[in-house]
């Protein structure tokens, strides 16, 4: 950025340390065992012990969907009871966004990948990073007590007054979500320090891979945001235990203040799960198709611009509420603005492309996919922002489809993209191309015919949280059924091959990808400390236009007994020290 | 304009206070379908274009371009200002009814709708309305949120328990449109529908004239309040338990209570269950609720009620 003052730039000895393609110690044959596993506080097997808990909660999340659309084969009762289907829902709905989305990739991916890509040996406070996981599992077990015990029927929204008055176990799942939230809040924080403090030599801001600006404006959002909704879970619970009077009229309070809380949180929150997905776009696309980023500054502050205006438009959801004229009038124009800095990143990426050298492999298919579903939910958001017309779509399926684009054809599909990118990185072990490939296709087939007929039928005025529906809609939802199973055997078979890979004896080359991120300069799977070296960096990380050697530097002094492996040339490079 | 995705939206029944939403419907889908087009070529087209030789490609650094960066932000920032003032138009229109509207009151409850007439006149489930003529509606929840919506008209206005909220619309041609409730309210939300049935003016006069102010016997009198108050939501006269326990033959019965407690059943009971009904407790009920109705059923209206259940045998 700035011109480099005299006093800011040093000399640093480097050298060229190639990483092995057969590590004797990674971090998975050291600290071995169960207990070494629980209590450990490297960022790497913290991020795998999140991505274990997603799957998990994905499973469960996914399995009640598929219940809820069988449900939904026949216009009346097809095999559970209304109020069984109204806690799948509820759950359903919950699990996705508060124990899937939200930390499937800060706090799986992110943990794993971002103090790599800056090349520290882990993030600021490890021990905070551990306790942040056994945090997000308390809140997770406050959950189960919930299901076991009544279960919970509000939706994922918990309205009021109807949560007030709700003989379900609405407490103990406010509590739990209670919980969590300080896991989001620690992670947040420590991922803030982390990428300010413990960049290696070398990284300045224009040098950050844009996977950590979005987890930077992720964490950002994170640390503001979840604040007010850990107030509106408290509140509720308030009322509901002592009968304070807050948003139920019955006890004089006003139960469109809930809702403005609630959004007030919830809608900052779509963003903590897309943006990191953003991340993600963009460092795969570089790599499949060996090209420097278009517009990396357009894509890098636009994810803190798309942070910050969040911030405004929570009344978007409320257009209908009966909420002041005013105020859902600026909240629609407001809405438009943040739908301007996404458009530009979908047309850099795009742009990213051309004269590329193009390399169709299973991420890359998610990342076209990404494009291509997450550009449909971004156009139906405009429609939903526009007023009128979402006087009319509002709780329809319309807003169903359109946020299944958004969250499951934009976050899902990018996590997707990330765990194929890095998986060979985590574990060691390729999965298998052809099934990889398959199972994308089936997964693009499945979601657009589960999803885009209720586009149709939301349009022509299916309700949500619908349990019976009128006739008319019945084709649209069977399709949309059959495309939900359609996309349920596409997530089985990636766990199958994904699980497969990892018995397999066969071992996963460092950079498979030929990648220039700082991340696949280490072995594969990393060593305990990531690094054995201090790594220096003099170039961008999307500079694929240079030799790959450059991009495999250290400080020399730092060089612990690695021998033979690496090639020892020192040279001597000034760099530029950051400022902070 | 956007003729192209006219097959997504239900006839319109009230142009008054739909056309505006349909054009702005239209156009916004058929901008996205064409921008998304574009995307979609530009990706298959650099895929085959672009795709890679050999490990070694070397590719042109490219790293910005400010023209193209402003023109697609200046270009997307142009249509969706048109699609704001647009929307801002049509929702104004939604907001303000013409003066000379017709009211109707609403009351919704889980789960059922009532409206009333200025002239006493009480309906269930359906709402009768002129043609030709705007009609205001004036809405309050007896308990949850809920939403009132009609497809048909492209209008749809929460239903809040603290508050009066209206919305208006103006049917041209006798029919019947569908109403739903969008605004989830617990277990039989799906099943809260109501229809709007439109009459030729003259027929819409006699119809009211028809429908009295709710006079009657006690016994016609209290089984119309038992659908108004949506009690049938909940309690079948038919002898099979819903929500809560059956009505059928409950006059003079031995209940058993959830603590243990039997009672027989005589107009205090009943009159309690109505106003109190947390007071005492049905056998196998422990996990239901049903709302107080105190405030909401005037003393003749629950001696009619008691009238009317004395006959279920
Ligand atoms: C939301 C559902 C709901 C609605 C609406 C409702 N009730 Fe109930 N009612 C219940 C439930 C559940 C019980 C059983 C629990 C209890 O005793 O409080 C019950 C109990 C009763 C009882 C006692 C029955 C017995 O077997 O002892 C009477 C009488 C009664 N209701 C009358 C009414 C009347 C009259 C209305 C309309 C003004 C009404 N209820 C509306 C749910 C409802
Ligand atoms: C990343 C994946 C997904 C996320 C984040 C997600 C999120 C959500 C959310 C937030 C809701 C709203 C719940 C509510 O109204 O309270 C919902 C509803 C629903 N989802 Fe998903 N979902 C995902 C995947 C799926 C899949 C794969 C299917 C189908 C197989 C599916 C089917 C449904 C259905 C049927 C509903 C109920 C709609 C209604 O009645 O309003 N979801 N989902
Ligand atoms: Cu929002
Ligand atoms: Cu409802």
């Amino acid at each position: 950025m700035a011109d480099a003052e005299v006093s800011n730039v040093k000399t640093l000895q480097v050298k060229r340390f190639k990483p092995s393609e057969n590590p004797k110690s990674t971090f998975f044959s050291e600290e071995k065992g169960l207990w070494a596993w629980m209590t450990t506080v490297d960022h790497k097997k913290i991020g795998l012990m999140y991505l274990g808990s997603v799957a998990l909660f994905f499973l469960l999340g996914g399995a009640l969907a598929l219940l809820l659309r069988t449900e939904l084969l026949t216009p009346a009762k097809t095999f559970i009871e209304a109020d069984t289907y109204n806690q799948f829902f509820t759950l359903h709905g919950a699990i996705m966004v508060f124990f899937v989305l939200i930390p499937s990739i800060p706090a799986a991916l992110g943990n794993f990948v971002l103090p790599m890509q800056l090349g520290a040996k882990d993030v600021a406070f490890p021990r905070l990073n551990l306790a942040s996981f056994y945090i997000y599992v308390v809140g997770a077990i406050f959950t189960f007590i919930a299901l076991a015990n009544n279960g919970l029927d509000t939706g994922w929204t918990f309205y009021t007054p109807y949560s007030t008055g709700s003989t379900s176990s609405v407490v103990w799942v406010t509590l739990g979500v209670f919980i969590l939230g300080f896991s989001s809040i620690l992670t947040g924080t420590n991922f803030i320090t982390t990428v300010h403090k413990l960049r290696a030599p070398g990284i300045t801001w224009g040098k950050l891979p844009l996977n950590i600006w979005a987890l930077y404006a992720t964490s950002i959002i994170q640390v503001l945001a979840t604040p007010v909704l850990a107030i509106t879970v408290l509140l509720l619970t308030m009322e509901r235990t002592l009968g304070i009077g807050i948003f139920d009229p019955a006890l004089g309070g006003d139960p469109v203040l809930f809702q403005h809380f609630f959004w007030f949180y919830s809608h900052p929150a779509v963003y903590i799960m897309i943006v990191p997905g953003f991340g993600i776009i963009s460092e795969v696309i570089t790599a499949f198709s060996k090209k420097h980023i278009f517009g990396y500054w357009a894509i890098a502050l636009s994810s803190l611009a798309i942070a910050f205006i969040g911030f405004l438009v929570w009344g978007h959801h409320m257009f209908t509420s009966g909420q002041s004229a005013v105020a859902t009038t600026i909240f629609s124009f407001l809405t438009f603005l943040v739908g301007i800095p996404t458009g530009i990143k979908i047309l850099n990426w795009v742009a990213t492309l051309y004269k590329g050298s193009i390399e169709m492999k299973t991420p890359m298919l998610y990342v076209f996919m990404f494009l291509f579903l997450f550009s449909i939910g971004g156009f139906t958001g405009i429609m939903l922002g526009s007023l009128s017309a979402d006087i009319h779509l509002h709780d329809t399926y319309y807003v169903v489809a359109h946020f299944h684009y958004v969250m499951m054809g934009g976050t899902l599909i990018a996590l997707l993209a990330g765990l194929h990118y890095w998986w060979p990185k985590m574990t060691g072990k390729m999965y298998n191309e052809t099934q990889g490939k398959i199972a994308a296709f089936l997964i693009f087939v499945g979601f657009n015919m589960t999803f885009l007929p209720q586009f149709i039928m939301g349009s022509q005025g299916m309700p949500r949280r619908y349990y019976n529906y009128i006739d008319q809609f019945t084709p649209f939802h069977q399709t949309s059924t059959i495309g939900s199973y359609v996309l349920g055997v596409g997530f089985l078979l990636i766990a199958y091959y994904l699980f497969r890979s990892i018995f397999s004896d066969e071992r996963a080359p460092s950079n498979p990808w030929n990648s220039r991120g700082l991340e696949w300069q280490s072995t594969s799977p990393p060593d305990l400390h990531n690094f054995d070296h201090t790594p220096v960096v003099i170039h961008g990380p999307y500079d694929y236009h240079k030799p790959m050697e450059e991009f495999q530097l250290g400080l020399a002094a730092s060089h612990n007994g690695h021998g033979g492996h690496g090639h020892g040339e020192s040279v001597e490079v000034t760099t530029e020290t950051e400022k902070a | 304009m956007g003729g192209l995705f006219d097959f997504m939206l239900p006839e319109l029944e009230s142009p008054m206070t739909g056309a505006s939403t349909d054009a702005v419907m239209g156009f916004i889908h058929l901008v996205s379908f064409i921008l998304l087009i574009g995307i979609t070529i530009a990706l298959i087209y650099f895929a085959i274009k672009y795709k890679r030789k050999s490990e070694d490609d070397e590719t042109p650094l490219i790293t910005h371009n400010n023209t193209l960066e402003i023109t697609w932000s200046v270009i997307p920032l142009i249509l969706v200002f048109i699609v704001f003032g647009w929307g801002y138009k049509g929702w104004l229109t939604l907001q303000s009814p013409p003066d000379d509207a017709y009211e109707i009151h609403v009351s919704a409850f889980k789960w059922g709708w009532t409206f009333g007439y200025d002239t006493g006149a009480q309906v269930s489930n359906e709402v009768h309305v002129p043609a030709g003529r705007p009609v205001k509606l004036v809405m309050q929840s007896e308990d949850v949120i809920h939403s009132f919506y009609v497809p048909d008209y492209r209008i749809k206005q929460d239903v809040l328990p603290s508050r009066y909220t209206s919305v208006w619309f103006q049917a041209e041609e006798p029919g019947e449109s569908q109403v739903f409730c969008t605004e989830y309210c617990g277990t039989s939300h799906s099943d809260m529908l109501a229809k709007v049935i439109v009459h030729e003016p003259e027929d819409f006069k006699i119809w009211l004239a028809k429908q009295g102010s709710g006079g009657g016997t006690p016994i016609e009198r209290g089984e119309n309040l038992v659908g108004i108050h949506g009690c049938t939501s909940c309690h079948s006269i038919d002898g099979s338990d819903k929500i809560g326990p059956t009505l059928k033959g409950l006059f003079g019965k031995e209940e058993q209570l959830a603590d243990g407690a039997t009672i027989t059943v005589d107009e205090n009971y009943i009159r309690e269950s109505i106003l109190e009904p947390k007071a005492k407790i049905v056998a196998g009920f422990e996990n239901q609720v049903m709302t107080s109705f105190e405030g909401r059923v005037s003393d003749e209206e629950i001696s009619d009620i008691i009238e009317y259940i004395k006959t279920l045998e």
